[in-house]
């Protein structure tokens, strides 16, 4: 009796480990941690005047229209 | 504000790389690292198409939901950047990426030994202070906050590749499109690659359309 006890114990230890186990990870959508970033319009050039920035950048694409260059 | 796009017209590309070699040369992109390529397709063949490539600051980027450390952040611009101090140079982002952006400094080393990753950063540095020394030497040089456009479509011979606000270069593609009477197999991204096989089939016969119009003229 104490024996089977014994073994019972001991294939439950030993079968332990063949249990199964959800294997899906759970998707977690992560944010970022990292250091925070300056925009782009703060310091240097342009000093926190983001019209002037967004200007600058709208001048700066009408150049890549040719047909508005050679008029 | 804007939202930044990378807008190529393969009908205009002559695979110059003279971007390729403005990004390279503008942020000193170490030897192996090439955040801009430009990819030909029926190479030497007739009607070969030539389109410029690097990270087209998705939407919705993929790099971003498979980053383990979280290092990918997105600007008020939207234009993807990263954080170099949390990379682990995994290479997630670089199988998650359908462009092939993801650069690695030590090439298909094995994990953990690829450093830290690189890619186009819209010339829009990243997170340092801006024009700092520590932000050229990590993410090269901010453009952006210089009120300039990125370099590669700056230096575009043919202006085939356009930077910018995604309406205001819809716009400058569009009277192109129209002047010249057709958008062709012009514009390319996402849809263009990646649309619905019905969408490319369609396009296909309407080519082999136009092709026996123009024939029986």
């Amino acid at each position: 009796m104490k024996k089977a006890l014994f073994l019972m114990a001991g294939a439950a230890f030993a079968l332990a480990a063949c249990g199964e186990y959800s294997q899906v990870a759970n998707y977690k959508p992560g944010s970022y941690q990292g250091k925070s970033d300056t925009r782009p319009w703060e310091g240097g050039k342009f000093a926190g005047d983001k019209a002037a920035w967004e200007a600058a950048l709208a001048n700066r694409a009408q150049g890549q229209n040719e047909y508005k260059r050679t008029q | 504000m804007a939202r930044m796009k990378f807008l190529c017209d393969a009908e205009r590309c002559i695979e110059c790389n003279g971007c390729v070699t403005a990004c390279k040369n503008e942020h000193e992109v170490p030897w192996g690292v090439n955040r801009r390529r430009v990819v030909t397709i029926n190479d030497g063949v007739p009607g070969e198409k030539s389109i410029s490539v690097s990270c087209m600051h998705c939407s919705d980027a993929p790099c971003m939901a498979v980053c383990p450390t979280d290092c990918f952040y997105k600007t008020e611009e939207a234009v993807v950047l990263h954080n170099k101090d949390a990379c682990i140079g995994c290479g997630y982002c670089f199988f998650a990426c359908p462009f092939g952006a993801p650069q690695f400094p030590n090439g298909p080393a094995a994990f953990g030994a690829r450093g830290k990753m690189d890619k186009c950063t819209f010339c829009a540095g990243g997170p340092e202070e801006n024009g700092s020394k520590e932000e050229f030497e990590k993410y090269g040089r901010n453009r952006i906050s210089e009120g300039k456009l990125p370099a590669c479509a700056e230096m575009c011979a043919t202006k085939a590749l356009l930077a910018g606000d995604a309406p205001v270069i819809s716009d400058i593609f569009r009277d192109r499109a129209l002047r010249r009477g057709k958008a062709g197999d012009a514009a390319w991204g996402w849809t263009t690659a990646y649309g619905k096989p019905e969408q490319a089939q369609e396009r296909t016969q309407e080519r082999a359309r136009e092709q026996q119009r123009e024939g029986a003229k």
